[in-house]
Parts: structure tokens; sequence; C-alpha cells
């Protein structure tokens, strides 16, 4: 069981927050090209200079690239048309077709932007280039914005400084959560409950003699998932370690509260397996760890304000990133609080009534 | 075949028995494919931010409307100096700082070039850049009509084409990868647990103790299990074809026919679980551990295997769900047929294969 | 003992030098006996002594390193399968499942022997009625009383009408007045042809056998009637032979 509790986590913390990436980058492109001119040649270097492009196919058939794409060769196609060049020329204007693989929405979205900025600086440096030189008109100014942008907490764009704060949340209220209510299972499938409840001791002893292990076990967890985050991923830890580890026990009450829930409405230890992977999978897609909370719906946002693991993950990046201290992060306490108060009285009524 | 049915019959039994686990098995696709159909999403609307306007002329007050117009952005406040900018992230609920320069119309006008500064928040490194790339669009688009009243020469046009996922939906992705999941969790996890669960209770060795052959005691446990998993992947299909409009592009019964393929992989793989493992606890663990976090996070369901280190993707290779889920993409939302999946089909026979060969070597030396 | 060969279907069970290792561990060493129809034989030792595997051998779920051994007049060896067929076993851990109720245990279980529906039906109204257990027929098993969960496995063991049944430890935390009608079911099904063949911790049960033998670390030590074996060793009781044979650092052991 050791190795479960301990080993087990920190793998997965390691692979996970690896594995966790959303960067866009590396995007296959297979490059239409039907007009062969001076024009599309210097787009094509453009695009081949550009850092999130692959341009892994060239030829002059649409047929071909969307063959390609069906095939899952490609994520986008780019097609320059016959007579792009003699249409800037004369007509000064002209199209150019770009279309992706939009299974994945986000990913077709983001890609869709990055040709876009690649055409439009392209577009940009035609005007000044040879828009000048042409001698039809003298060429108004080209207005232009010049947009400067900065990345606060996270300059780097690091995904893993986001994601390891959130995963650390998911190992320590898995590891708190299912155990405790396991463990309570297991003395009721192999009949020793019934022992401890003819000896004298106190209910309430017992629970609380069954989740301070657990509740130990959740803080070590926690405090060698942050040592791994520091080490490993450098993750920045700005604000106070010390809020953060009274939240962390404060958080492992309300888990421990649910797995006592979980086990006074169990019988086997598979039923409380499956009964707690159930609400956590809910609680980790409903808690901002893949999917920002904002980004929600209105009524979902609403139910994720019952959802604990969302206010751990929550300052967990607010302590870990922003250096958030106390003040900043009381009205998460105040909610926890509520939590603890809420579900272990609902669990100990429950257990109280079950035996 | 009587004996048989007998057998399968029992199996039914302890499914139906044991309401709490089949209430789950049944419940977990219909609130996975409602969750992540409805509130999960990866586009950002309503996205707050704060502005910081030291121009207030004409353009800005334009560009200002243009981003606010969208449903991208909604305003938070108006910030008047810059000492304001750290305050307001700290608090946590501004994603993205717009400043103007002062005198930015002006610039603009007679000197062709203004600036502004976007600052994101970027602990949500997601976030941030996706907003960051609309804002960039928004100006782009501001900077075209501007100029677009000026004829200037050579301006392209671009037209893009959202293939197979026209409004970009998450749920298109979700739908094969729910599948997928629900499928592993079902026939795997499912199987493996009842077959320990016989070992344990030591009923299996009184059914060995019969003359039921082996594989035929292995194969009547699976049965209703695959009818399970089967049951769950139709409900999964039809929530999200009715109620999402995820589409069936290619053929139905091709696509049905691979989903069978799969779960019998998966089984196997369940029940070679089943004979490296003698209690429960372990099985559970090794398949919530050692199956279902592969699963999601390694076959491409949520995150791009293109995007991870080398290491990984060369593991995803022996996920059997990734294959699959190309599989099932292909199928219903590009239409293909089976010229197309032929490849990974193979794939998948070799594990099923595999996985088989491998639990009659490890199963032997229990019965003889 | 070796060299008489054995008439068909003359024992219903006829052991010779059978023999199984584990690794270096010699779990059952070169054991030879034999039972007769409608016999009840005892087959006693301390736990670890061997009595399983001997058991498990017999009944097809372990191949035997050494050694013949007939069943019901079939090789263990080559003829498994017909084995099978015509024994039922009782295992020592409890071989009913409790989420069914009794009648549909024993549907499933005449069912993988193959008799008929109609079968299954008359004989477990019958059943049902000799055990007392018509009102509970529709009962989940789990929630039953230990003695009756008993006297259901047993009768289920031998429903398909098995020409030897195998009881690992039947009566395990049983009360001495279901042990009792347990062995009245025992007497009843033997009196009908049917060869018991059971392992015991009880010594005062082994009195109740027609003959029993004693392993320890892994051999037959003693073999014959009760009375027969009380007589050589000069004891009084089964339990005072038990505790002679089986030396004292092998009951410290396990």
């Amino acid at each position: 069981m050791l190795p479960i509790i301990f080993v087990l986590p920190m793998i997965q913390l390691l692979v996970l927050s690896f594995a966790v990436d959303y960067e866009i980058k590396h995007i296959k492109l297979f490059f239409v090209d039907q007009d062969k001119s001076q024009f599309s040649g210097l787009l094509y270097n453009q695009f081949e200079a550009s850092q999130y492009f692959i341009i892994n196919d060239f030829s002059n058939s649409l047929a071909e690239a969307k063959e390609s794409m069906q095939r899952g060769d490609c994520d986008q196609i780019l097609v320059i048309p016959h007579g792009f060049e003699q249409d800037l020329y004369r007509d000064g204007t002209t199209d150019i077709q770009v279309i992706m693989n939009a299974i994945d929405g986000t990913k077709a979205g983001l890609s869709s932007s990055y040709a876009t900025n690649i055409i439009m600086d392209f577009n940009r440096s035609l005007i000044v280039d040879f828009g000048m030189q042409s001698s039809l008109t003298a060429t108004p100014e080209y207005q232009q914005i010049e947009m400067d942008y900065s990345y606060w907490y996270n300059p780097e764009l690091n995904y893993q400084a986001y994601m390891v704060p959130g995963i650390l949340v998911l190992l320590v209220t898995m590891i708190g959560g299912f155990l405790s209510s396991m463990n309570i299972v297991r003395e009721k499938e192999l009949g020793t409950i019934d022992q401890i409840h003819v000896t004298p001791i106190k209910k309430h002893y017992f629970i609380f003699g069954k989740t301070l292990p657990f509740w130990m076990v959740g803080m070590v967890e926690f405090g060698l998932g942050l040592l791994l985050a520091k080490l490993v991923f450098d993750i920045p830890m700005v604000g106070s370690i010390f809020t953060l580890f009274a939240f962390a026990g404060t958080y492992l009450l309300v888990v421990l509260g649910l797995g006592l829930l979980i086990s006074t409405i169990t019988e086997t230890q598979q039923q409380a397996m499956f009964i707690s992977w159930f609400f956590l999978v809910i609680f980790i897609l409903l808690g901002g760890l893949f999917t920002a909370v904002e980004n929600m719906p209105e009524w979902a946002q609403q139910i994720t304000r019952l959802n604990p693991v969302r206010y751990f993950i929550e300052v967990n990046r607010m302590v870990l990133l922003k250096g958030a201290g106390f003040k900043d992060v009381a009205s998460h306490f105040i909610v926890m609080s509520i939590f603890i108060l809420l579900i272990n009285s609902l669990a100990i009524f429950r257990y109280k009534k079950g035996s | 075949m009587d004996r048989f049915l007998a057998f399968v019959r029992k199996e039914i039994y302890h499914i139906l028995r044991d309401w709490r686990t089949l209430i789950i098995l049944l419940g977990m696709p219909i609130i996975q494919i409602l969750l992540f159909g409805f509130a999960i999403t990866n586009e950002i609307k309503h996205a707050k931010i704060a502005i910081l306007d030291q121009a207030k002329d004409t353009h800005s007050k334009a560009l200002i409307d243009k981003l606010l117009a969208t449903e991208y952005f909604i305003l938070d406040e108006y910030l008047s100096n810059e000492s304001e900018i750290e305050p307001i992230f700290k608090k946590g609920n501004i994603k993205e700082v717009i400043l103007f320069e002062p005198g930015f119309g002006q610039r603009l006008e007679k000197e062709s070039i203004a600036h502004m500064q976007v600052i994101a928040d970027a602990s949500d490194p997601n976030t941030a850049t996706m907003l960051l790339n609309y804002t960039k669009a928004i100006v782009t688009d501001y900077q075209m009509q501007q100029n677009a009243r000026k004829k200037l020469p050579f301006s392209i046009d671009i037209h893009a084409e959202m293939f197979y996922n026209k409004e970009l939906k998450g749920v298109y992705l979700f739908v094969p990868g729910l599948i997928a999941i629900i499928l592993m969790l079902v026939s795997a996890m499912m199987t493996s647990i009842s077959i320990t669960k016989e070992k344990e209770l030591g009923t299996m060795e009184v059914l060995l103790a019969t003359p039921m052959q082996p594989a035929v005691i292995i194969l009547a446990k699976v049965i209703p299990y695959l009818l399970l998993s089967f049951i769950n992947a139709i409900i999964i299909l039809l929530l999200g074809y009715f109620v999402f409009g995820v589409p069936i592009h290619g053929n139905l019964m091709l696509l049905l026919a691979e989903m069978i393929l799969f779960i019998l992989t998966v089984l196997s793989l369940g029940i070679f679980i089943s004979t490296v493992t003698s209690s429960q606890q372990v099985a559970l663990m090794a398949s919530l551990m050692g199956l279902m976090l592969p699963t999601i996070l390694l076959s491409g369901f949520i995150f791009p295997v293109e995007n991870m280190p080398w290491p990984l993707q060369l593991i995803s290779n022996i996920v059997p769900a990734k294959w699959f889920i190309i599989i099932i993409k292909g199928i219903m939302l590009k239409g293909a047929g089976i010229g197309l999946v032929w490849k990974e089909t193979v794939i998948l026979m070799g594990f099923l294969v595999f996985f088989i060969l491998l639990s009659i070597k490890k199963f032997k030396p229990r019965l003889t | 003992m070796q060299t008489r060969q054995p008439m068909p279907n003359e024992y219903s069970i006829d052991v010779q030098n059978l023999t199984k290792k584990f690794g270096a561990f010699t779990a059952v060493n070169e054991i030879s006996f034999n039972t007769k129809k409608g016999e009840i034989f005892g087959f006693l030792g301390a736990n670890g002594a061997g009595k399983s595997t001997a058991m498990k051998m017999l009944c097809g779920l372990l191949v035997p390193s050494s050694g013949q051994a007939t069943v019901a007049s079939f090789d263990i060896n080559k003829e498994s399968e017909k084995v099978k067929k015509r024994i039922g076993y009782m295992s020592q851990k409890f071989s009913l499942y409790q989420d069914l109720t009794a009648r549909e245990n024993i549907r499933f279980f005449g069912g993988i022997y193959g008799l008929s529906n109609k079968q299954i039906k008359e004989k477990t109204d019958e059943l049902m009625e000799r055990l007392h257990l018509t009102d509970f027929a529709n009962t989940q098993v789990g929630d039953l009383p230990l003695g009756w969960k008993q006297k259901l496995a047993f009768s289920v063991a031998v429903f398909h009408g098995p020409e030897i049944v195998f009881l690992d430890e039947p009566t395990g935390g049983v009360d001495p007045v279901t042990r009792r009608e347990f062995w009245e079911m025992i007497y009843a099904t033997a009196k009908l042809g049917t060869t018991i063949f059971v392992t015991t911790h009880y010594m005062d049960e082994s009195e109740y056998c027609d003959r029993v033998s004693i392993m320890v670390d892994g051999r037959i030590e003693a073999l014959g009637s009760p009375k027969e074996l009380k007589a050589k060793y000069h004891v009084k009781s089964m339990d005072e032979l038990f505790l002679q044979l089986a030396r004292p650092e092998t009951v410290k052991i396990f």
C-alpha cells in the first residue's frame, strides 16, 4: 500500500505535468501553391520561418491536400490560388484560402489566428516593399498600430507553472478522499467495525483516529509535491508557504469528511471506489484545472461554487504564482470552513444512524 | 449452450444486484457528456478586462468599443494610472489590461504609427495567449478598416474554412474520447474486478471444479460487460447526436464494428489484469492508475499528443485508446471508410491477439 | 499395496504415490489410499499438512507432480474433465454467491452441470422443503444464517447427483446443533451410494467417518477406521491420536 500512497502520486505529478501542455506548436501545414510566383515563394518562406508551423507537404493540388487531411497527415491547408501575384498587381487584391482541421476547435482557432498573423505581416511588407515601387499612384501611408504585449506572473508562458499547482490538488484529493472512504468501508466489509463498536471507545474518537492518519498522509503528500514542483519544474513560489499549508490542512478536512460520508452510504470497497471516482471526475472537470472556470456558462460557474477542488486550485495558483497573502484568500478559508461544518456534521449524523 | 446461458444469467444477476455500481456505470457517461457538452469549453467568453486609456480620443474610443462589442471581453473598470494595474491583477478576476499611449489617435493620423500595450495574466498561460490573440485580431481588423478607405494596393483577403467542425464545438473532440474512456472503464475495470472477486471469495475454485471449460467461464463472465459497454457507447452516441449535433458522417455499421473490436480489446486487457492480480483492491488500483490515467492523458483525448515530450509520445503508442480515438474521429467526423482506418484497425486487432495470448499463458498455471 | 491392480469401479477414489511439489517444497509426498462407494472418508491433518493440496489434485484443480489417481474410474492426469462431471465440491472458503438468492444459486450450479430447467425446478422445490428453506428461497444468500448457508452449499454440491463429493472443512464456525444436522445430511447422501471425502479440524467429527487418514508433513501417517486406529496407537480418543502424530514442532509452526 505504501508505494501506492507515496510513490505513485509523485510519478503521476511528474508525468501529468509533462503531458499537460496546451501550447500549439508544430502545426502540420500542407502548402498548396497554384501560382508558383515570387510572392507565393516569399509567403512560403514566412511560414517556414515560423516556429508554429511545419510545412510537411507541398503541392499544387488542393484535392491531394484534402486527402492528406482526411488521412490525418496535416492539420492545416494553405491555398495560394492561380494568378495570385498577377491579381495583386492588376486588381490590388486577391484571396488566400486557409483550411483547418477543426475537430479540436481550440487548436483550429489558434492555428488559424497564427496563420492570419503571418499573412497580415506578409501583406504589410508587400505594401512597404513593392507598393512604393509601383508607379501607378502615390501610395498613401499605411497606418499601423503597434501592439506590445507582456505576460505577467508567468512571462515565459510556462505551462507547468499553471498545471502543477492544480495537479497537486488532484493528488491530495485522491489520496485523502479515496483512501479514507475505502479504509472505513473495508472495516465494514471485513466486519472489524463491529469489533470496534463493542469497545467503549467513543464514536467521534474512532472517526478522529481513523481520519487523522490520512490527514497527515495528505499533508506529507502535499509537502512532497511542492518540493518536487520546486526541484523539478522550478515552479515560482512567490507567496507564503505557511498560508498554503494552512489552506491544505483546512481543505483536507473537507475531503476527509467527504470520504467519511461516502463510507456511510456504501457497503463495499468497490462501491466506495466508484462513488469517489464519480465525484472526483466531476470535481476535476468543474475545478478549473484543465479549462478555466470563467469560460463556463453561468449555471456551471454557479455549480463550481460548491466544488472544494476549485477553491484549492485557485488558492494554490494565487499564492504560488501571484504571491497572494492571507488577506487575499480569506474568503476561500471561510468557504472551506462552511464546507467542513456541513459535510462533517452530515457524515457524523449518517454514521451514527448507520451503526 | 444451456450451461453457458445459466452462467451469463448469473453474471447479469450480479450486475443488477449491485445497483449502486450500476447507476454509476450508466449515469457516469451521461453526466460526463452533459458536462463536456455544456460546461467544459476552451472557448473564452466574457473575460474581464481593465482599460487604461491615456489618449481618450476618437481612435482609442472606437477601438475600445470594437473590443467590447465582441463577446470575448467585458469591461471591469477603467484605470486612471499605471500603479493600479498590479493590485487589480492580484485581486484575481481581471485577465487582461489594455493600455493606450497618450495621443494614440493623433499619432496614428500624423505619424501613421501608434502604440498600445496589452498585459495578460499569464498565470493561466492558455487563457492569456488566447485573449491576446483575440485582442490582436480585433486590433488588426481595426487597422485594416482604417486603411481600407485609402485604397491601398496589395491587399490580401483571407478565407478561413473550418473543416469537420464548422462551429468549433468542443464537444466534437470530447465525444470520441469519452466513448473510449467509458468503454475502458466498464470493460477493463469491471471485468478485472469481477474475475478477481470470484478468486478472492473462493468461488472461482468451485467453478473450476465443475465441468465448465475455463475459457467458457471467462467468456460467460465477459459477455454481460460487453453488452453493458455497448449500451453505454450507444447512449453517448445518441446524446452526442441529438443533444449536441455531433454528426456521424461515416458508415454506422463500420463504427459499431470498430466499437466492438475496441471493447473486445479492452475486455482482453481486463482479463489479463485479473490473471496477474489476486485481490479486488489491487485490480481496482491497477485499472485506475494503470489504465484510466494513461487513457485520459496519452490518448489525445484532451491534450494533443504531438505537444508532449518524445518519451511520452512513444508510450502513447501502446495505449489502445489512442488508436481507437483516431478511428472513431475518422469515421464520425471525417466520414472515413475502412480504407482510411485499416492501419489503426489492424493495430487494435494486434493488441487483442496479444492480450489474449498473454492471458492464456498467465492463466494456465492456475488451472493445471 | 502398490502392486495390487484395482478392479474397474471397485474403488470410487484410488490414489497411488500421488506427489505435489511447489518448487523445492513437497506439499504432498507419495500418498496412497482408496475409498469405496458410499464410504465416508475423513481426511485429517494439521493446517499446512497438505490436505487441501491433495484434494485439489483429486478435483482436477491442480496437476500432480507424479503418481497416479483415479476418481470415479477416470484418470485425474488424463481425464480431468470427465472427473469433474462426476464430482461435487464444496470449498473451504464459502462457495455460494452471497448476492444471489438460494434459488438462483441452485439454478446456476444445476445449469452449469447441464441439468434441464424442469429437473432443476422440481429438485429445487423438493430441496427447499427438505431444508425448511421454502420461505427463504428468494432471500439473498448473504442474509441467511451461516448454518443454513453451509447446509445449502452442501445441497448444491450434491445437487447434480455426483458419485463423489469433496468437502473442504465444511463445518467451520458452525454451531453444534447445525453440525449435527449437517452430518445427518452427509449420512443420508452416503446411503444413496455417494462417496463422501471430507477434510476436518474437528476430531470428534472424525469419529463419524467410516475410515480416516491422518496427514503429517505431506505424508499419510495413519489410515484405518477410527476404532482400529485407536486400538493400534493405544489412545482413548482421536484427539489424543492426532496430538501424538502431529509432532509438537509442527503444531507450533502452524
